[in-house]
């Protein structure tokens, strides 16, 4: 277990440096010059020097590449080519309200699927299956940002019964903090819930018709038990890898819902650093968000090993 | 089928079976439906996207300044937008680039995909590893921000756009059509195709492309759906296609100032990409049915 996880890290590694280098390559083949772009178009030679030396664009590329590198290794993700401060201290900014949006995101999430993906699972020809059925079919169609915005117009704009946009942090504010959390937490919430409604129904479905599911029937355990007990276990293997999927994706900001209600998290932050073609940003928060992705996944992986005690990692 | 003549018998130990037989007919047939609605709604998107010329009442273009900020009315179905455009002719117009960029990503993602998968899959070894982990570092990463970022490196167009959604959709049809072609390397017909002198671009081809034929239209039908939706999203940010071009995500975005005094130029957008998408999965959906048993439940 150890050696696994210890060679997962390693190709993590890997992956990282392979993408920063390719993100180093790339953000340096982009048209426009940073030092001009940060001076306009008044600054003189001179101050075109400085700055130039400044952040290091005087060196050849080899020798940009290693103290990039460098810099990596030591946990320094890029400075802003803009403001100075350093991408770290941004997503350290940031990075909370996005946490609180994937949390409670997630946790409608669930609220909505595990039950409506258990039933439809359990008595496929129900009323509620067919529910659920309709409710994933749509949930996957619908543009996650159209949602917001209506949820904006009938909620925000003609009821009033909702801030439109704003964040503060639900431990120093409970009841406002909530109120601005709802609507961006129901609209990636539905969003989230589809897939794994549907993910659920079939894992339920694959496994009710299981010989060991029959033979807890036979011994006249009553069917709650069976559900609960040996159904929803084994169907939860498949709906994790998904679960991992998209928690990696809604940790790494979801731009487009934290556009739609300007909610400060990590997928505003990339957005307004594309948008200023700040590229000292977008290199830090994209290095960043791979590393989080990568670790959710991981963590995925040897949640498998604890459901599932056939699985065993070499 | 199962056969449906015989009835059920209660108390039959079999009937549990077949109850869940006849649960899996019913929704096969409530299934085709919705891929016969999906179908008609593709069509009917073609023939917006071809004739939006003829059908539209008004050129997209086109200022009404008297009639800025309608509602919707007979005159202008959705409504107009703040300096006066017809509204339904722009979402008509913009059926054309939701098409475009859904279909040309999917032919670019799966041309490469599936050169990728061939190659990594009938070659294997050392060519098949870098190959593969190269399609995992771009799985790494989340679909729309990846999206995002090549957007940011190459700016934002139509034509990045397309790029930019191929590129993410590549490694899906890489990994298919891999597992097809390791699955199909060692079957004897694969042999004898060798052994009567035939090449390996023509044994790639001609055999293993020609097997994994169905999971690679199902994932082309699935994934226009999914590429419109990425593209909306790219638009609706200003990442995507840029106007005047009418684009659903960029009317979206552009409606969404005005969503207090002008509710249609948001909720009409919103529904074209939606029943887009909804028609194209019903369809992907019809085809994984019909063509490939093994992931009917998925």
């Amino acid at each position: 277990m150890q050696q696994y996880i210890l060679r997962r890290l390693i190709q993590m590694a890997f992956v990282l440096f392979l993408f920063s280098t390719v993100v180093f390559t790339v953000l340096r083949l982009v048209p426009g010059d940073p030092v001009a772009a940060q001076l306009g178009l008044e600054a003189g030679q001179e101050a075109y020097d400085q700055l130039r030396q400044e952040m290091g664009l005087d060196k050849p590329i080899y020798v940009q590449y290693m103290v990039w590198l460098g810099e990596i290794s030591r946990g320094d993700f890029g400075t802003s080519w803009r403001s100075h401060q350093t991408a770290i201290s941004l997503i350290q900014r940031r990075f909370p309200a996005t946490i609180w949006l994937t949390l409670s995101a997630m946790t409608i999430g669930l609220i909505i699927s595990v039950p409506l993906g258990i039933v439809s699972g359990v008595r496929p020809r129900s009323a509620l299956a067919h529910f659920a059925t309709f409710f994933s079919l749509v949930g996957i169609a619908l543009p996650s940002f159209w949602l917001g915005l209506m949820l904006l117009l009938t909620l925000s704009v003609s009821l009033r019964w909702l801030p439109p946009s704003g964040y503060i942090s639900p431990l120093v504010d409970p009841v406002m903090g909530l109120k601005f959390l709802a609507m961006p937490s129901v609209t990636l919430g539905i969003g989230l819930a589809a897939p794994l409604t549907r993910f659920i129904r079939s894992g339920m479905l694959d496994v009710m018709n299981a010989d060991y599911i029959r033979t807890a029937r036979a011994k006249g355990l009553i069917d709650r038990l069976i559900i609960f007990r040996h159904a929803l276990k084994n169907a939860m293997l498949s709906v994790v890898t998904i679960f991992g999927v998209l928690l990696g994706s809604l940790l790494g900001g979801s731009i487009i819902t934290e556009s739609v209600f300007n909610w400060p998290g990590i997928g505003t932050l990339l957005l307004q650093a594309i948008q200023q073609r700040d590229y000292g940003i977008v290199q830090g928060v994209v290095l960043f968000i791979s590393l989080i992705f990568m670790t959710v996944n991981l963590l995925v992986d040897l949640t498998y090993a604890y459901i599932d005690p056939r699985i065993r990692y070499q | 089928m199962t056969n449906l003549s015989k009835p059920l018998l209660v108390g039959d130990p079999q009937s549990q079976r077949r109850g869940s037989r006849g649960v899996e007919f019913i929704k096969s047939a409530l299934r085709n439906r919705l891929a016969a609605l999906g179908v008609l709604i593709v069509g009917l998107l073609i023939v917006a996207a071809i004739l939006a010329p003829w059908l539209a009442p008004y050129a997209p273009e086109v200022q009404f300044s008297s009639d800025a900020r309608q509602p919707p009315s007979l005159q202008y179905l959705f409504g107009t937008d703040i300096i006066g455009r017809d509204n339904f002719s722009r979402i008509l117009y913009g059926t054309r680039v939701s098409l475009l960029v859904g279909v040309a990503s999917m032919v670019l993602a799966a041309t490469l995909g599936i050169t990728i998968g061939l190659v990594a899959g009938y070659y294997g070894g050392r060519l098949d590893a870098v190959l593969m982990r190269t399609m995992d570092a771009l799985l790494a990463f989340p679909a729309v921000l990846l999206a995002i970022f090549i957007i940011s490196v190459l700016g934002p167009s139509l034509l990045n756009a397309i790029l930019a959604v191929g590129i993410v959709y590549m490694p899906s049809f890489a990994r298919l059509v891999r597992a097809n072609a390791i699955s199909i390397r060692e079957k004897e017909y694969l042999e004898s195709a060798r052994a009567v002198g035939l090449s390996d671009i023509h044994i790639m081809g001609r055999v293993i492309l020609l097997n994994s034929l169905s999971p690679i239209v199902v994932q082309f039908s699935l994934g226009v759906g999914y590429a419109i939706l990425v593209e909306a999203g790219l638009s609706f940010l200003g990442l995507g296609v840029q106007p005047p071009t009418p684009a659903w995500g960029s009317m979206l975005g552009y409606g969404r100032n005005y969503m207090s005094i002008a509710p249609w130029l948001t909720a009409f957008p919103g529904l074209a990409i939606f029943v887009t998408v909804l028609g194209f999965n019903f369809v992907g959906d019809g085809l994984r049915e019909a063509l490939d048993p093994h992931m009917r439940r998925i």
